[in-house]
């Protein structure tokens, strides 16, 4: 039936992660699951980012900056001896606190204000990881411990573990796909792409633009900040390259490839892309990638990498376009 | 002996240094068709967004039920149950003609963040309320048949049943029409008259600014006549077209 219909998605999804551990392991090249770990916690940040700026319309220049509040927050907590267990739920409050207060103001900003204002964030956050000592400065934090779960299970990038931490990441990012899928297809899901596609008929339809703004705003920031976290407790550490512009533009370029309102685009680009990236696939040239492909995506993709697969090239915006078939 | 529902008083408002609204005082009846029609730069759209909560008026009130409404953001003229259209139609790109009228349900929803991340489990009742009571609308604008299609793929004149049926779906009381007539062909204005006339037998109200003179005369009950920012006359369809002033302002006096 129609309800059915749509969990089986999710239901392949997960048959295609055991599949993944499952050939990986016979095949003993399971040190590729510590890059799908990592891609999987990574993704997190793609997918938030896709609900501001794919369904709501407004874009965000400054994920990286929510990514390393989360990481930072939970380091700092978990290496100070305060909590074992505080520093991922800290990491998630600190995150929503802080693009809760950022947004109030910078969501007031439309276009391309908005992404220079979120732009202008992600740089503040990143200058004073690197000028504050309990941050660590240049040297980021290290050592920072597992995160304890049930039963003997943590958090942790550990050898022992590898089996486990894979299927908790994906575990999380297919629980994080399913509610975001969820809320797009809900009132909430409409009234935000109602208001990515016409504000004032939006609040004409009695949607209080400005709070759905900042509700998805922060949820994004969520997504980013818990990302951060897990993945600082899985690294044993985080350094301030996490909350360069550079991590956020890359966001921005998956979310784009993705399709913008397309969470399954978004989230199998991002895997794939950040998996390539983990394994060095782009060498040097990495950040350089990332920036190429969002150019790319603008001239020829507009709607993501998957339009091309049924539309095929189309000629670049402001390009006449070529006429089809005939003369 | 009807009831107001809207009275306007002693509306100004300025553009700069030009005076646009210049003591506007009318009122809506309930359950009545009133119309406000002028040549173009009387401040018809002008009144329309200082009523609809797009403007704030510099001075005047505007009370919907005996509430002030003048200066409130459109959401909340909208909550109140004041629904409006577009001039140039403003449906939701990338959203189906059924999505379209959900969106104008939106107040008669609840479902918030956290119930609609749940999914089916905690929100289905009610988006099954909302699927059926907006297909209902449809169905009375004679375009359920539309319901699955890309809203912004359908030709202008049904684009603009859609915008209709999109603030039907909030059930206002008092329904906001923008030049609906807009763009339309005789026949498809035809429609649309018919089925604004409609809408009194729903309890609802309507304020349509209007240029179509054909549509107005017919389906208004009253009209109201503005020219430069003032009300220059108002009454039955009958009393205005004989009132000499109207005649002047609308066939251009000073050729005279």
């Amino acid at each position: 039936m129609r309800a059915y219909a749509r969990e089986l998605p999710l239901l392949l999804l997960a048959g295609l992660v055991v599949g993944a551990q499952v050939s990986l392991s016979a095949l003993k090249v399971d040190f590729y699951l510590t890059q799908l770990t990592m891609a999987a916690w990574y993704s997190l940040v793609a997918l938030g980012l896709c609900l501001l700026m794919g369904y709501a319309g407004q874009v965000s220049m400054g994920q990286a900056g929510f990514f390393a509040i989360g990481g930072y927050t939970a380091a700092v907590i978990s290496t100070t001896g305060m909590s074992s267990w505080l520093s991922i739920p800290a990491g998630v409050f600190v995150t929503a606190a802080v693009s809760f207060l950022v947004g109030i103001p910078v969501l007031r900003l439309k276009g391309h204000y908005l992404a220079m204002a979120t732009l202008a964030f992600g740089f503040i956050v990143s200058r004073i990881i690197v000028g504050m000592a309990i941050f660590g400065q240049a040297d980021g934090i290290s050592d920072v411990p597992p995160y304890p779960l049930i039963a003997g299970l943590a958090i942790t990038g550990k050898r022992p573990q590898r089996v486990e931490n894979f299927y908790l990441a994906w575990g999380v990012v297919i629980v994080g796909l399913m509610l975001a899928l969820n809320l797009v297809r809900s009132r909430t899901g409409r009234a935000l792409r109602a208001i990515r596609g016409n504000e004032e008929a939006a609040a004409a339809a009695g949607i209080d633009v400005g709070r759905y703004k900042l509700a998805v705003f922060v949820l994004s920031a969520v997504y980013a900040g818990f990302a951060g976290a897990c993945l600082t407790h899985f690294n044993a550490g985080i350094g301030p390259g996490e909350a360069g512009i550079m991590k956020s533009v890359r966001s921005v370029a998956l979310v784009a490839a993705g399709g913008m309102a397309n969470l399954w685009g978004t989230l199998t680009v991002s895997v794939v892309l950040t998996f390539l990236s983990l394994r060095g696939a782009f060498g040097l040239f990495d950040d350089a990638v990332f920036g190429g492909i969002l150019v790319a995506i603008m001239l020829f993709a507009p709607d993501g990498v998957f339009s091309l697969l049924r539309h095929g090239i189309p000629s670049p915006r402001g390009f006449p376009r070529r006429a089809k078939g005939g003369r | 002996m009807s009831n107001t529902l809207l009275r306007v008083r002693d509306l100004h408002h300025w553009f700069g240094g030009l005076h646009v609204i210049d003591g506007v005082r009318f009122s809506c009846e309930q359950r009545l068709v009133t119309a406000v029609i002028g040549p173009n730069g009387a401040g018809k759209t002008t009144l329309f967004n200082l009523v609809a909560g797009n403007l704030a008026p510099v001075s005047g009130t505007i009370s919907f039920d005996g509430r002030d409404i003048q200066g409130l953001p459109s959401f909340e003229v909208s909550a109140m149950g004041i629904s409006r259209t577009f001039q140039a139609t403003r449906l939701f790109p990338r959203m189906t003609v059924l999505e379209n009228v959900m969106v104008g349900r939106h107040r008669k929803s609840r479902a918030g963040f956290l119930q609609d991340m749940g999914g089916a489990l905690f929100n289905s009742r009610e988006e099954h309320r909302m699927r059926e009571a907006c297909m209902d609308i449809l169905e009375n604008l004679g375009i359920a048949s539309l319901a699955g299609q890309q809203a912004l793929d359908l030709p202008f004149g049904r684009q603009r049943l859609v915008e209709l049926a999109r603030a039907l779906a909030a059930e206002p009381r008092l329904l906001l029409l923008d030049e609906p007539a807009c763009g339309l062909n005789p026949r498809e204005t035809e429609e649309m008259a018919f089925q604004i006339a409609k809408l009194a037998s729903l309890d609802i109200t309507t304020l349509i600014v209007e240029h179509d003179m054909s549509l107005v005369m017919g389906i208004s009950d009253h009209i109201v006549v503005l020219s430069f920012g003032s009300v220059i006359a108002e009454g039955t369809p009958r009393e205005v077209q004989s009132n000499e002033e109207v005649v002047a302002v609308y066939l251009g006096a000073d050729n005279v």
